[in-house]
């Protein structure tokens, strides 16, 4: 009994040390653990349901973007974390089911309908915005936050960039195939595109002044200042309106009015909120903005 | 089909570019190469030295990084190419003269050296030699190397989609989102477009290796 109490006491010691060792990821992780919300123990749905499906089985497949900061990003270890995946987290502890039981896989611009539609995930949670034709072939519940495209320029805004429409004649930046390029190219048609992959090349052009602006979702923009705020800034001045949704699959009604009816609650009792200031609102340093109209189409 | 109609001028353009691509890129490739490997087979040490540190350093760094170099890197040494289409070409044919000069070279070292001898015993010089007896061999040797080589550039030149080159992978991307009822449709489109340029090139080649063949 003495030998055991000795080994005890030393595994004891040993965890206080990689405790104290777990760096930043470490706290970033008890930060999220802090914000969990309680898991429905009593979560009963109608036989038939997606949501009895989905607690029958025992596990959620998310769908969720993990190369954008505040939203989806892979930690070191490959686990998603930001404010998307705490949605996806808020949804799951309704559905009766744990954070563990959530199954995430990585959804890009271009492969988040076909994932739904051939069932490969239950919901998508991948800043997706919610718009007519992708309405025709999926649902959206939500919208869980509304996105608008901005403008950023270099520290000081020598070309005295205030709007879209000081874009003309300018060089601007963006990704190939986002909604905010093909804002710019159809309503901006004299500002001159510059088109990357991904947003931190058109930062690198920006720095390196090859660029006089690049334009995108003001949630995306605030990472990249954030990352670099002596160089660059943002305008600060939202042009459009960019609802972000849950997609799931089409005609799945009582799935979508769960959700929705979720995302309220959420809205309601401070977990939201709760969810924006550990991710989102963590690199940006402003607080969560007011709370989006569900909307139940 | 509508959609494919609505959009023909993009995916036309798309095509033009990364078809223009791989031809200046595979021009420049093909000089840039044989040079090399000329290079590489040449009496002077110095010479060989540079072929092979050259080929060395580009076949062994990921065409990636060679683009990110030349649209990022030379910026910090105050140099720039006045168009992104123009770096691209740059990235592809000084990535794509390293396998060109190996392929060539290997097809130097095919053509027996009794040639050479007889070469210089007529009192050619070693351009002459090169340019009149080897290399003429060698060529016909090398059509079916060179023909992989062309079409992994053909290939390769997506990667400029991700340096601001509106190409067929660009197209591919910028559809895709636009048109999220529609992907099937994107993707059949860009492949087929894609295969026309492949499939029309591996059909070339074999055509111009069987007209070319060295019977022996």
């Amino acid at each position: 009994m003495r030998i055991s109490t000795r080994y005890a006491a030393v595994a004891l010691a040993v965890g206080a040390v990689l405790t104290g060792c777990s760096s930043e990821a470490g706290e970033a992780a008890n930060d999220a653990a802090e914000n969990t919300v309680a898991v429905e123990t009593d979560a009963t749905f109608a036989a038939g349901t997606t949501m009895a499906r989905i607690a029958d089985a025992g596990e959620l497949r998310v769908g969720t973007k993990i190369d954008q900061p505040g939203f989806g990003l892979a930690n070191a270890e490959g686990t998603p974390e930001g404010f998307d995946v705490e949605m996806a987290k808020i949804i799951a502890a309704k559905l009766g089911l744990s954070e563990d039981q959530i199954v995430f896989q990585e959804t890009v611009s271009a492969n988040r309908e076909p994932f739904i539609q051939n069932d490969q995930v239950d919901i998508v949670v991948a800043t997706y915005t919610i718009n007519d034709k992708r309405k025709e072939i999926v649902d959206f519940a939500g919208p869980y936050y509304v996105a608008g495209q901005d403008i950023m320029v270099a520290k000081g805004n020598p070309e005295g960039i205030t709007g879209p429409d000081d874009l003309a004649g300018k060089t601007v930046c963006s990704v190939e195939g986002s909604t905010p390029a093909e804002n710019i190219r159809t309503n901006y048609p004299q500002a001159q595109l510059v088109l990357y992959d991904v947003y931190s090349k058109c930062a690198d052009d920006l720095r390196n002044g090859n660029v006089q602006a690049v334009t995108t979702d003001n949630v995306i923009l605030t990472g990249l200042v954030a990352g670099s705020p002596d160089q660059l800034e943002l305008v600060g001045a939202p042009f459009t309106e960019e609802p972000y949704g849950i997609g799931l699959k089409k005609g799945d009604d009582d799935f979508r009015t769960f959700i929705n009816d979720t995302l309220e609650e959420s809205f309601e009792d401070g977990s939201w909120e709760q969810a924006w200031d550990s991710t989102a609102g963590a690199i940006t340093g402003e607080p969560a903005p007011a709370t989006p109209t569900i909307d139940r189409y | 089909m509508s959609f494919l109609v609505d959009n023909f001028t993009l995916l036309r353009d798309g095509f033009l570019t990364t078809l223009s691509l791989a031809l200046l890129s595979g021009l420049l490739a093909l000089l840039l190469g044989t040079v090399l490997a000329a290079m590489r087979v040449s009496p002077v040490l110095a010479l060989r030295g540079l072929a092979t540190f050259y080929v060395e350093a580009f076949r062994n760094t990921p065409l990636t990084v060679i683009f990110f170099f030349l649209v990022f890197g030379i910026v910090y040494i105050d140099l720039q190419f006045p168009t992104k289409f123009v770096a691209a070409v740059a990235a592809l044919s000084l990535y794509t003269a390293a396998f060109v000069c190996e392929a060539v070279r290997s097809g130097i070292n095919s053509v027996s050296t009794g040639q050479a001898e007889a070469a210089r015993a007529l009192g050619l010089d070693f351009r002459q030699s090169l340019t009149t007896i080897v290399l003429p061999q060698a060529f016909r040797t090398v059509i079916p190397p060179l023909g992989n080589v062309w079409i992994a550039l053909a290939k390769n030149t997506s990667i400029a989609a991700g340096f601001a080159v509106t190409d067929l992978t660009a197209v591919l991307s910028r559809l895709a989102n636009a048109n999220g009822d529609q992907i099937l449709a994107v993707f059949a489109a860009v492949v087929a477009a894609y295969l026309i340029i492949t499939l029309s090139s591996a059909w070339g080649f074999s055509v111009l290796e069987r007209k070319l063949a060295i019977v022996r």
